[in-house]
């Protein structure tokens, strides 16, 4: 293995870590204020199709992005509305949101651009011209012919260059390292590695975060102290909601050029296993989503790897992700001890 | 907490629960701009009209009784076990070992030892997150997710590099020996004389599906191992003060509840496909979780919510035959039936109790 190849892995490994750890840190917020959230995959689903749908249909990926958050706010709701207002099973709640937005999905991106339930590829070419056209037409009558012209024309996020990339490329190691694997990723990839910093500050350097955390391990005590378990608990589900938005987004707009049915494929349930995988914290989410990441760029280059001694099949490293949550969860390896009150719905003292 | 008659808690909430799932569905089908009146009537068309309808519709009910008692049994030990369908991918597994590898020369022969090995390969897919859920403490939910996984890769992995026949390029295992083949019900009806379901899958498992519900209503209400899960259940720390040994109640339940689940290849394996294919189950393991919550986890129960799904989804496929109602309608019902009669159950039953005790105390 050359440099070179080395350096298409783990820019493919940061590409495909993005929705995981997105979704992960969207885990992180609802569990640690005690709401499990098995509808991660469900949420990134919905976001996906909202924001390819929009995209499509509009020529700006970015007022795709507003409707892929809203896709995921609005099954967020759902399960808040039913796991803390109703008190009702989060689990069960979890797999309701999957199911939802797995048969949603088709159900409505056929009706819309009747497909089969894929949106059309958002590359410039006819099939996205024939979508978009009406929107410009509509539009120019408001802006007038070219700002309408240049709102649509964006369907996809598009790569960022960071500076010097060009100027360090000659750098040995460390300047296609940076040019590669470090710039040229789109806006939310920068976004998602943000969030991890700002996560660990909000969760342990904001009222708002002990509290949230408080509530994760002893609803009780926070309704002492007078702040509301609910309200709490529902801003922790939209925050869920918002991330898991813009994981879909990126899946859809960025990573991969339009929707198709099912395309999230367990993403959520790997970043769940990463999130216990990283205990449940900010900086843990970001190595154990690398990790599954890499495992899956180098899955992807190499269908069966061969170690010299034994080969070891695609499947294989397909199914380590949930192999190595199990024997973390097993606690043979650092044990992974979840939020006390996790699960369990808040009953006010009468 | 009696503040409803038992009626009210067994029929009224889910019934309520689900014509509001109904409901929403109409809506979605409104939504996309179609007719709920004429989808309702294709489906009771195609899944009833007909005995090729019932057909269909009993086979694929047979599937939902088997994973829907597993995740009963397990329920009733406050388990969830969401990894139905990783155990019933496995009993498949189970089912083709015995049926390929072992020389079996009459149907009456195979398909109890078939029952053993999809029994065994499911129950055994449940004994490690059992196991880690009871020794560790790890949340039994994750596990039986991870394991669904796990199970696809391994089944892909055994299906495309060791079952796979010479020079096939299908991803599923050989066909099955003929002396294997179970009997058809349609043979069945034509034995006795009449022409019922020609074509159709269902088949003998019926029967067993239906012995198994009886079995294990037996084993829940009326055995010493059904008290103790049931009690385990309730309340772990009375099970426990009781001597009721939580680590083999966890592992038994779950043996169990996997067991069942792998039962079900014995239809969709055995007794339909006749060979080993990538996704038998497809998706059945999850419906047996809305089939357990509208049954109200009690076997009787499962049977009619299981003939509702498998009304659902020989339905479904013959919306999408016939109107531009795609398939995966049934996929937002099935959602909306496990969000009513599952998670937002209080939503239900707060405001009928409210009557309930309004009415009572009024009486009084």
């Amino acid at each position: 293995m050359d440099l070179n190849t080395v350096i298409q892995i783990l820019d493919s490994a940061v590409r495909l870590m993005t929705p995981l750890l997105l979704a992960c840190l969207a885990g992180l917020y609802s569990e640690r204020a005690g709401v499990f959230d098995i509808g991660l995959e469900g949420k990134m689903l919905m976001a996906a199709f909202s924001a390819a749908a929009v995209a499509a249909l509009t020529g700006n990926v970015w007022l795709g992005l507003m409707a892929g958050l809203l896709g995921s706010l609005m099954l967020s709701a759902i399960h808040g509305l039913a796991s803390i207002t109703f008190r009702g099973n989060q689990l069960i709640s979890g797999v309701a949101m999957n199911f939802l937005a797995s048969g949603l999905t088709v159900l409505l991106g056929q009706k819309i651009f009747g497909l089969g339930g894929r949106t059309p590829t958002l590359t410039p070419g006819a099939e996205l011209e024939a979508q978009v056209t009406p929107f410009r037409i509509w539009l120019s009558g408001i802006t007038g012919p070219d700002a309408a012209g240049w709102l649509t024309a964006t369907p996809r996020l598009s790569d960022i260059t960071l500076p010097l990339a060009e100027t360090l490329r000659p750098v040995p190691v460390i300047g296609p390292l940076y040019a590669e694997v470090i710039s040229g990723h789109s806006i939310l990839v920068y976004v998602a590695f943000l969030m991890v910093p700002l996560t660990w500050w909000v969760l342990y350097r904001t009222r708002f975060g002990l509290r949230l955390r408080a509530v994760g391990e002893n609803p009780a005590s926070v309704d002492t102290a007078g702040v509301s378990v609910t309200r709490l608990r529902f801003a922790a589900v939209a925050i869920a909601g918002l991330l898991c938005g813009l994981a879909g987004a990126y899946l859809a707009t960025g990573l991969s050029a339009g929707f198709v049915k099912e395309m999230t494929a367990g993403r959520g349930f790997i970043a769940l296993a990463a999130l216990i995988f990283a205990k449940w914290r900010p900086w843990g989410a970001l190595g154990a989503t690398f990790l599954f990441g890499l495992l899956e760029a180098v899955a992807n280059r190499y269908p069966n790897l061969d170690l010299g001694i034994v080969t070891v099949p695609s499947m294989f490293m397909n199914a380590l992700p949930y192999i190595l949550t199990v024997i973390i969860l097993a606690g043979f390896v650092g044990r992974a001890i979840p939020p006390r009150a996790g699960g369990e719905p808040y009953v006010k003292e009468r | 907490m009696d503040t409803m008659p038992k009626w009210a808690d067994v029929i009224l909430t889910p019934l309520i629960s689900l014509v509001l799932a109904m409901a929403i569905s109409a809506l979605v089908i409104l939504a996309i701009g179609e007719s709920p009146v004429v989808a309702l009537t294709t489906m009771i068309d195609g899944a009833l009209g007909s005995s090729y309808g019932w057909g269909f519709t009993l086979y694929y009910a047979t599937n939902f009784i088997f994973t829907g008692l597993a995740v009963m049994v397990a329920y009733h030990a406050s388990l969830f076990n969401i990894g139905g369908e990783g155990q019933a991918a496995m009993g498949g597994l189970g089912v083709a070992l015995v049926l390929l590898y072992l020389p079996l020369p009459h149907w009456a022969l195979a398909l109890p030892a078939a029952m053993i090995g999809a029994a065994a390969f499911g129950a055994a897919w449940a004994l490690v997150p059992a196991w880690l859920q009871a020794k560790r403490g790890s949340h039994i939910v994750i596990t039986t997710i991870m394991f669904n996984f796990i199970a696809a890769a391994a089944l892909n992995y055994v299906l495309v590099n060791l079952l796979r026949p010479v020079g096939s390029m299908d991803p599923a295992s050989g066909r099955f020996p003929e002396s294997t083949h179970l009997p058809k019900l349609s043979d069945m009806a034509l034995a006795l004389g009449f022409e019922w379901g020609r074509n159709t899958p269902v088949n003998i498992s019926f029967f067993v599906a239906v012995i198994a519900c009886i079995l294990v209503w037996l084993l829940i209400w009326r055995s010493r191992l059904g008290f103790e899960i049931r009690a385990f259940g309730k309340s772990e720390p009375a099970a426990l003060y009781a001597g009721i040994n939580p680590v083999r109640i966890t592992v038994i339940a779950m043996l169990i509840s996997g067991g069942l689940a792998g039962l079900m290849a014995i239809n969709s394996v055995m007794g339909e496909a006749e060979r080993l294919v990538l996704n038998a189950v497809e998706g059945a393991g999850f419906i047996g979780i809305a089939v357990a919550l509208m049954g109200r986890n009690h076997p009787l129960g499962i049977v009619l919510a299981a003939l509702l799904f498998g009304f659902l989804y020989q339905g479904g496929g013959e919306l999408a035959l016939w109107t531009s109602i795609p398939r995966e309608l049934i996929i937002v019902i099935q959602a909306l039936v496990i969000l009513f009669t599952g998670a937002l159950d209080n939503m239900v039953r707060m405001p009928l109790e409210r009557i309930f005790l309004a009415m009572r105390n009024r009486g009084s």
